[in-house]
């Protein structure tokens, strides 16, 4: 059984639907890029994978669990970490942390806080209040805080957002690290983020899928670079809309 | 209940790593003083005991009590880490128990820095032990309702400005009906039955019995069940609106 089974997912924000019928699986060893230009609803299916909004339509399976029925299951095996990275400003890193195992119950916490620590490369900040951080480093206590608890699922959304070269490489590294024992969707626009990281491509405009493959199969199918297939199969579609309206 | 726990530590250090939990027991403590002294004339009354005291607590609660509260939510909703805290295994129920508890041990430690206003009336003379006991007693369940009321409101807006006006406003409506002034002026008005539902639903008068050192079940069952009713309200609309 695949760790991530999404069926049907649809979602509105009033007369805007902002996810129509997504579905797709994600199986233990995959690294899912989620591509999709802005407004595409990539962080929206995101939120509703980790329980934050409910959709309109539709469910998902995550590790065995329904995101209607059991939220809180679905919660202790999946580690999120949303676009903007909100965390909380007032708590050093390490109180922040410690409320994070505390919360998924996680035994042997120093090993965990120890391994988290170094993996993300927090050990000069672990007594700083995470309001003065800068951006690289929230954008890797979030991603400590989706992965203290070892879950099986990681739901990433731009995760390398705002980061420089080099830290892009060390989060794409730890990524790949992590891979094999995990379902991971990362959320990108960023089309070399893909070539780096992912081995599946999933394609998403204005709600619905438009390719799903290995990156070969999308540029195949799709006649040419990932560049290309992506402007060709995201703007004709919204140039298409133009038209009509 | 480890959940609501684990949010419950959370918050209380949130409280006192922000100047919020000092400046709200200093300003607490000021007013409160000021208040038995000069408005309720603590001397001129020449009576040993701390009725003077309680008095005013009905009403500066309703402004400091919404001041504690407004944070709990809206803060959340502004920053975003609401999304955090959501992404995390907790349900509604206990994130709401857990800031809420929170908030109420400040305020219970508030009320426990006013000791030297005991101590003072002991040294005075032979004050009545009953009222006092009452007395705190009825203001830590009148916070603890006007706290529920606090955080219901600060569910309604992003803005801790306008979460502390509503939260005045709702705490007023609880409050105003029993006022004594408010019964004078209806009394010959309305029906009596309006003034009696009137006087029933309000915290002043429900304190009032308390700070004269009468347990009523009644007054006590009120504040809880008012406070339980509102904190229910903040959970579902917290179900509902977490993600707007």
């Amino acid at each position: 059984m695949p760790l991530i089974d999404i069926q049907k997912l649809r979602k509105t924000f009033g007369s805007i639907v902002a996810v129509d019928g997504v579905s797709f699986s994600v199986e233990k060893g995959e690294v899912a890029g989620f591509l999709g230009p802005n407004g595409a609803g990539k962080s929206t299916t995101m939120r509703m994978l980790c329980c934050f909004l409910p959709p309109d339509e539709g469910t998902a399976v995550i590790a065995g669990n329904d995101i209607l029925d059991d939220p809180v299951a679905v919660r202790k095996s999946l580690g999120y970490v949303a676009e903007n990275v909100p965390l909380y400003n007032e708590m050093t890193t390490s109180g922040f942390l410690d409320f994070i195992c505390d919360i998924h119950r996680v035994e042997n916490r120093i090993s965990a806080l120890e391994r988290v620590v170094e993996s993300c490369a927090l050990g000069k900040v672990l007594h700083q209040q995470i309001g003065t951080l800068s951006k690289g480093y929230r954008r890797r206590v979030g991603l400590a805080q989706a992965i203290v608890h070892d879950p099986e699922v990681l739901i990433l959304d731009e995760p390398t957002d705002g980061l420089d070269p080099n830290q892009k490489h060390e989060i794409r590294t730890l990524i790949k690290k992590m891979a094999p024992d995990k379902a991971i969707v990362i959320s990108t626009h960023i089309l070399e983020e893909v070539d780096a990281v992912c081995d599946r491509i999933i394609l998403i405009d204005r709600g619905r899928i438009c390719a799903d493959g290995t990156p070969e199969e999308v540029c195949r199918n799709g006649g040419g670079s990932l560049e290309q297939v992506f402007r060709n199969l995201t703007t004709l579609d919204s140039a298409e809309k133009g038209g009509k309206s | 209940m480890k959940n609501t726990w684990s949010i419950f530590k959370r918050e209380v250090k949130g409280y006192f790593t922000t100047p919020l939990a000092y400046v709200y027991i200093v300003i607490f403590l000021v007013l409160s003083s000021f208040m038995t002294f000069s408005q309720y004339s603590f001397f001129e009354r020449n009576v040993c005991s701390l009725e003077a005291f309680f008095q005013g607590m009905p009403l500066l609660m309703i402004l400091l009590i919404p001041a504690v509260a407004m944070r709990l939510w809206a803060e959340e909703r502004e920053t975003g880490s609401i999304e955090l805290l959501f992404s995390l295994p907790v349900t509604p129920t206990q994130a709401v128990l857990g800031k809420f508890f929170a908030a109420w041990s400040v305020i219970a430690l508030s009320l426990i820095l006013t000791f030297p206003m005991v101590i003072t009336v002991y040294n005075l003379g032979d004050p009545d032990v009953g009222p006092i006991v009452t007395g705190y007693i009825g203001t830590f369940l009148m916070a603890g309702t006007y706290l529920a009321i606090g955080s219901f409101s600060s569910m309604l807006s992003k803005s801790q400005v306008i979460a502390f006006v509503m939260g005045v406003m709702f705490c007023f409506l609880f409050y105003i009906p029993g006022h004594p002034s408010v019964m004078n002026m209806v009394s010959g008005v309305l029906p009596g039955g309006m003034v009696n539902l009137g006087e029933m639903v309000s915290s002043e008068s429900r304190f009032d019995s308390l700070r004269r050192g009468v347990v009523d079940f009644s007054d006590v069952f009120f504040f809880v069940a008012l406070a339980a009713a509102w904190l229910w309200a903040n959970i579902i609309l917290l179900e509902e609106r977490r993600a707007a």
